[in-house]
């Protein structure tokens, strides 16, 4: 006989695959989906970080398209992982979300299965970057490609537990669709997706700093360029590698753990 | 280990936020293990408010309420696991085929570990899957998706779903409402043999009286409060009576003669005389020498139950009808 917390602990994580699962087989049925996830980062790199690359790239002595394809690669992960969690708001309203919270599992358990599930679609979306990177001729090593990769893991993580917060403050999934672009749209820019952010004023540099994206797109371009020449490091990343993961590494759990708070409190307490 | 009472709630009260009276106001009833118990009430009298706590969706403002011998306030998980609930609104993932719907459910309720597909779950769940679907005839659809089903077809997914962890309690919040009459006859007659085998304890709210007929115990909701509860022909019995409805070519002889032998009567043709212990059918026929055109027992409905009770809990607000009457 197994014992009691053996027992729980295997229905918790069985309650987390099943829920990533059904995120992920949603994905699959739903192709539009899919190619929807595709043509933000195809335009943001093939368009815009070509032509910049084209006009300014020589100056600043780096790979422009590099910085580019890196920051809007960890932008698109935690973006998709964001808006993907906060489809909770959905199943709430399409009522689904009372066979999710009628379980007899833990909430923080729902919580972390669609986060992992979110996860495994922002991937699908992530893998399709990569791919479209590696055509329009972004360098990459072997050993870059899977430290890339390894950090976008992280960039999802966060995203996701980023979604809970943002989620546990809306009601609907109309305000949601309002907010979620106002909460978005300033951390691209303050995080550096296509611009360098160490030479900010003052005031911008402190914003940059409190953005959660930030740390993301900064361990990105740390995984791609700790193995390139110092000179193009030390332009294109703000912090150290440790740095990124530790400020990820609270931020994930303080959203992920506050956010779920005030969702229960939200839905319990009405 | 059995118990007597598989619901006990005890003064519950719901105030919802911003809200300026009680949802539910200090109610307190029992349901048996094995039970059929509906719980009747109008829109807005707090059924599916305290449907709500009883699952553990909802928190409760005081009072006590256990399900199963546990808490529903502090032992939220205990009651979960033992409890099944088809909601008001369906709540089927419509990506999903009625099979995925049900493995995903068994999965998160730690029935059986969790596998991508259906041929790689243990033979347990494909034998209660079947069985189940079986039951509420639906075997043939099971790996249909759910985007192509009826409201009636949906219902009985959850039906089946809502059973995999063998509850000790099935609520069921309006479970009817918007199907066709034939769909529900037949959910109803899916319920009556699932109840049958399994020994589910079933607790109903509706707006159909004729579910509630059958049922064991019945509890009438209005304005927060229990205004009435018993068995259905226990309902009312003391509001409305049964009464013997007679009609004669004379009337006025019949008149006579019913006041004559001091039975009351109503109406002035056909007439209606209340029956009691003092006044039986069979006294009242016995006594009458004048020839009838009419004579018939009028067995009071719940229905009619229901309305003279709700007519009267109601506040003159509330139901400015009653209040003209």
């Amino acid at each position: 006989m197994t014992r009691p917390s053996a027992r729980i602990i295997s229905r918790e994580c069985s309650a987390i695959a099943t829920i990533a699962y059904r995120d992920f087989t949603k994905l699959l049925r739903d192709r539009p989906r899919m190619l929807a996830g595709l043509i933000f980062p195809v335009l943001f790199i093939g368009v815009l970080g070509t032509s910049l690359n084209a006009a300014i790239g020589h100056d600043i002595g780096f790979d422009f398209l590099a910085f580019v394809f890196t920051g809007v690669f960890a932008q698109v992960l935690f973006q998709s992982s964001a808006a993907g969690v906060m489809s909770l708001i959905e199943d709430r309203e399409n009522d689904f979300s009372q066979e999710l919270f009628i379980a007899p599992v833990s909430r923080y358990s729902i919580i972390f299965g669609k986060i992992l599930g979110e996860t495994l679609v922002s991937y699908a979306a992530g893998v399709g970057v990569l791919l479209f990177g590696l055509i329009i001729g972004v360098p990459f090593t072997s050993l870059q490609l899977l430290l890339v990769i390894l950090a976008g893991f992280a960039a999802c993580f966060l995203g996701g537990a980023f979604g809970v917060l943002v989620l546990a403050n809306l009601s609907s999934q109309r305000t949601v669709a309002q907010v979620f672009p106002f909460i978005l749209f300033p951390q691209i820019f303050l995080a550096g997706v296509f611009n360098p952010i160490d030479k900010l004023p003052l005031v911008l540099a402190f914003l940059s700093r409190a953005t959660p994206l930030t740390y993301v797109v900064d361990l990105v371009r740390n995984a791609y360029y700790g193995a390139t020449p110092s000179g193009a490091m030390a332009r294109a990343v703000a912090f150290s590698p440790l740095v990124d993961i530790t400020v990820i590494g609270v931020l994930f759990f303080v959203f992920l753990v506050f956010g779920t708070m005030l969702f229960i409190r939200r839905e319990q307490n009405r | 280990m059995s118990m007597l009472y598989v619901i006990e709630v005890e003064n519950l009260v719901k105030r919802y936020r911003k809200a300026e009276k009680n949802a539910v106001d200090g109610v307190s009833f029992r349901v048996r293990e094995g039970e059929f118990f509906a719980f009747l009430g109008p829109n807005g009298a707090g059924k599916t408010t305290t449907i709500s706590i009883l699952t553990t969706m909802l928190a409760k403002s005081s009072g006590e309420a256990t399900v199963a011998g546990f808490d529903v306030a502090t032992a939220q998980a205990e009651v979960r696991r033992r409890i099944g609930v088809i909601f008001q609104a369906p709540s089927l993932d419509k990506n999903l085929t009625a099979e995925e719907n049900i493995r995903f459910h068994a999965s998160l309720y730690g029935l059986f570990g969790f596998r991508p597909l259906y041929a790689l779950m243990p033979r347990a769940y494909k034998a209660r899957v079947q069985e189940l679907a079986e039951i509420v005839g639906i075997r043939d659809a099971l790996f249909n998706p759910i985007s192509t089903f009826s409201g009636g077809m949906k219902r009985r997914i959850e039906i089946i779903r809502s059973l995999m962890h063998k509850p000790r309690v099935l609520f069921l919040d309006e479970p009817t409402t918007g199907l066709d009459p034939l769909s529900r006859k037949n959910v109803w007659e899916y319920l009556r043999t699932v109840r049958r085998e399994e020994n589910t304890t079933i607790f109903l709210t509706t707006h159909y009286l004729e579910e509630a007929e059958e049922a064991d115990h019945i509890c009438i909701m209005n304005n927060g409060r229990i205004v009435s509860s018993g068995t259905p022909s226990e309902i009312g019995s003391d509001i409305i009576n049964a009464y013997l409805m007679l009609d004669a070519k004379s009337r006025m002889t019949l008149a006579a003669e019913l006041a004559a032998h001091g039975f009351p009567f109503t109406g002035t043709g056909p007439f209606r005389a209340p029956l009691s212990k003092q006044h039986t059918a069979q006294d009242i026929i016995r006594a009458i020498a004048t020839p009838l055109t009419l004579l018939r027992i009028h067995e009071p409905t719940l229905e009619e139950a229901y309305i003279e009770i709700i007519n009267a809990t109601s506040g003159p607000q509330a139901n400015p009808a009653s209040a003209a009457a």
